[in-house]
């Protein structure tokens, strides 16, 4: 991850993805005051994972809200406060409990400018831990960012970095259409890295090319980034260049940068934790065969979960794409 | 005037005014107004439903005094979230009637409230059940957290009353002391279940008492009873004492919507019943007898009734199409590049045939 450290040479914290996401949540908090928060265990608990740690000291109760255990309430709550002109950020503690909330993200938070024609917005961020990788209990690691990828409307943000983190929350808050902002938790503690906490946020429609390359392209977000990295890293020393794109926004999908690297590569490997049924990679996929078929030289291989609930933890580092996979599917492609 | 007003099993109101003076007189007849107007546009509206100008409409026949007293309750800067029998309601919080056509025949545009009313910040209705009471709650939240002298009225109907979000919203309501008003239009039917297959409680108005918030009931069929009843309850939001739950006793004298049939599981019986209760006839008998109405301002109004009605069926028929790129134009704050291509094709793409 040296490219970071010297992305942001000045200014930068070290903060790791978690402290990255307090602070993001503290400058909107100073910055615009329509901006509040709410969830289950936020407020005097600084939130499971601390994420709000210290902003009802700074900010409150009345801008940290602790709500009732209720995912559907806290999105309905949030779908009316954003009607109205504030800028809630909702958290729901993990992606697993975010299926009750789904009617409301479905049927209000993607389609209220719509269905009024611009009269009213639904400037909301949803934020959700998801992803294994860290032993915790059934129904604490699934990766279903494709069931929102699906809605249009929602704008999907997976950030990989602590850095990115940041600069991704603060284009989420500060972005006039609601936003699902999910957060790898496997990431949250796993390095302290600069982060220039004062820069512009980040674009919400582009991908992050994180390493160049011209031999393959691998393709991948949240916290597979680090495998997709260390992959890349063992292919380099095989001789093999990879570029590694995290893809970050897949909704609204930022194909061009996608195309123009295949155009360069010639082969693609995609890497998600999700099922590869129906995933994310799919769509890419499809993209690649559509737009860029005349410039594959290889079948587009896909690298991701088993298609089967995310086992138990016991199991879990068998079911997640490891370095090993990912190597392999990139010497598949480089065969052709 | 002793109209029967059926309080709350649990704590009988004693701050409710008794309605006697002349303002209150005019505050009924202007409500009788809207109620006639109000039922003269359902009929023509489910007319153009079977002669195929309007999409599949659901009725507000039997419901007139609850959504006319809702109307003629909020105060300008309160805020009104509806389910989708709230024609009266969005009239009179300045939705004009072309526009609740146009919402039925198809096009978004109908939930475009004009800016200059009461209306303008209103949600549109909420067609998935009960999925709008959460919003009213997030909605009261803003305005306690605003300190605005605002009260949230939301509206459901007796089915609503099952989900889980109904529950959700009075529990947060109660917890937080919420400036919401929750007003169940229990109807007796939820399409074809009836009220005693949809809950063993005793009242729906009961389903407060676990919220820890209060509740009544109140004759939907009544518009006295229900000004009386939503006045206390918006009165006492806005002064922040809190949540109310007000279930207005009805009853569907029509079809759930255009595509049902009621005849498949409603007896014929029960419903001539009904219609000896129907909230029109009961409020013109009263305001008869008191001197307040006449068979002379009866024609009059009538006939006033159906060139508004006319008028809006005209309006409604005769505004173009909207563009169909609207359906991509409206989805985020800017059209993102991913979509550009798309908008292009619909664009150059013929509207072609749907039969």
């Amino acid at each position: 991850m040296a490219e970071q450290a010297q992305q942001h040479p000045d200014n930068a914290l070290p903060l790791n993805l978690i402290e990255a996401i307090n602070h993001a949540l503290g400058q909107a908090m100073e910055e615009d005051d329509r901006v509040v928060l709410l969830g289950e265990d936020i407020a005097t608990n600084g939130g499971v994972f601390r994420a709000t740690e210290g902003l009802k000291e700074r900010f409150g109760l009345r801008r940290v809200m602790d709500t009732p255990l209720a995912e559907n309430l806290i999105a309905g709550l949030a779908v009316g406060m954003a009607s109205q002109g504030l800028k809630p950020v909702a958290e729901i503690q993990f992606m697993g409990f975010i299926y009750a909330a789904l009617e409301q993200l479905i049927s209000h938070a993607a389609r209220l400018r719509n269905r009024t024609r611009g009269r009213l917005s639904c400037p909301l961020v949803i934020r959700a831990p998801f992803g294994g990788g860290i032993h915790a209990p059934e129904h604490h690691s699934e990766s279903t960012e494709a069931l929102f990828a699906h809605i249009p409307g929602l704008r999907v943000v997976i950030a990989s970095s602590p850095a990115r983190a940041h600069g991704l929350l603060r284009a989420a808050i500060a972005c006039p259409d609601p936003v699902l902002f999910l957060e790898p938790k496997r990431l949250y503690r796993l390095q302290r890295l600069p982060v220039s906490v004062d820069e512009s946020p980040l674009p919400l429609d582009t991908c992050f090319t994180l390493r160049a390359g011209h031999d393959l392209t691998l393709i991948s977000w949240g916290a597979m980034i680090h495998e997709t990295l260390a992959a890349a890293d063992a292919l380099a020393d095989q001789g093999v260049q990879a570029e590694v794109i995290d893809v970050a926004c897949l909704n609204p999908l930022d194909r061009n940068t996608l195309l123009t690297s295949v155009s360069k590569t010639g082969r693609a490997v995609i890497i998600h934790e999700a099922p590869g049924h129906g995933g994310f990679g799919a769509e890419i996929a499809a993209t690649l065969a559509g737009d860029g078929l005349m410039q594959l030289r290889a079948p587009v291989e896909r690298v991701t979960g088993y298609d089967c609930p995310m086992p138990y933890f016991a199991m879990e580092q068998r079911y997640m794409p490891s370095v090993e996979r990912i190597v392999a599917a990139a010497q598949r492609t480089l065969e052709y | 005037m002793n109209t029967p007003f059926t309080t709350t099993p649990y704590q009988p109101h004693t701050r409710l005014t008794r309605l006697g003076a002349e303002s209150n007189w005019q505050r009924l007849c202007d409500g009788y107004r809207t109620m006639v107007l109000i039922r003269q546009f359902d009929k023509k509206a489910i007319n153009l439903q079977r002669t195929g100008q309007l999409g599949t409409y659901a009725s507000c026949l039997g419901g007139e005094a609850i959504a006319t007293a809702a109307g003629q309750a909020l105060h300008d800067n309160d805020y009104f979230v509806p389910y989708y029998r709230d024609h009266a309601t969005q009239y009179l919080r300045g939705v004009p009637l072309h526009q609740v056509l146009q919402y039925w025949g198809g096009d978004e545009r109908g939930n475009v409230f004009p800016a200059n009313t009461p209306a303008a910040r209103d949600l549109p209705y909420c067609v998935p059940i009960a999925s709008q009471l959460t919003q009213a709650a997030g909605i009261a939240t803003k305005a306690k957290l605003g300190h605005e002298h605002a009260a949230v009225l939301a509206t459901c109907g007796d089915g609503a009353t099952s989900r889980g979000d109904f529950y959700e919203a009075l529990n947060v309501a109660g917890v937080w002391q919420l400036p919401l008003v929750v007003l169940i239009n229990n109807n007796q039917w939820a399409i074809s279940v009836p009220r005693a297959l949809q809950s063993a409680s005793t009242t729906l108005a009961h389903k407060a008492q676990a919220a820890g918030i209060e509740g009544f009931q109140v004759d939907g069929n009544d518009l006295p009873a229900m000004l009386e009843a939503l006045d206390y309850a918006l009165d006492k939001a806005r002064h922040g004492k809190g949540a109310t739950l007000v279930e207005a006793l009805s009853y569907r004298l029509c079809d759930h919507t255009t595509a049902d049939d009621a005849s498949r599981y409603r007896k014929a019986s029960e419903l001539h019943v009904a219609w000896q209760n129907e909230p029109l006839a009961r409020l013109r008998q009263v305001l008869v007898a008191a001197g307040h109405w006449s068979a002379d301002l009866e024609t009059g109004w009538l006939g006033e009734c159906q060139q508004r009605v006319d008028d809006a069926i005209e309006h409604y028929l005769n505004t173009p199409p909207a563009p169909a790129t609207d359906m991509l134009d409206y989805l985020y704050a800017a059209l993102p590049e991913a979509l550009r291509a798309q908008r292009q094709a619909l664009q150059q793409t013929a509207g072609g045939s749907h039969g």
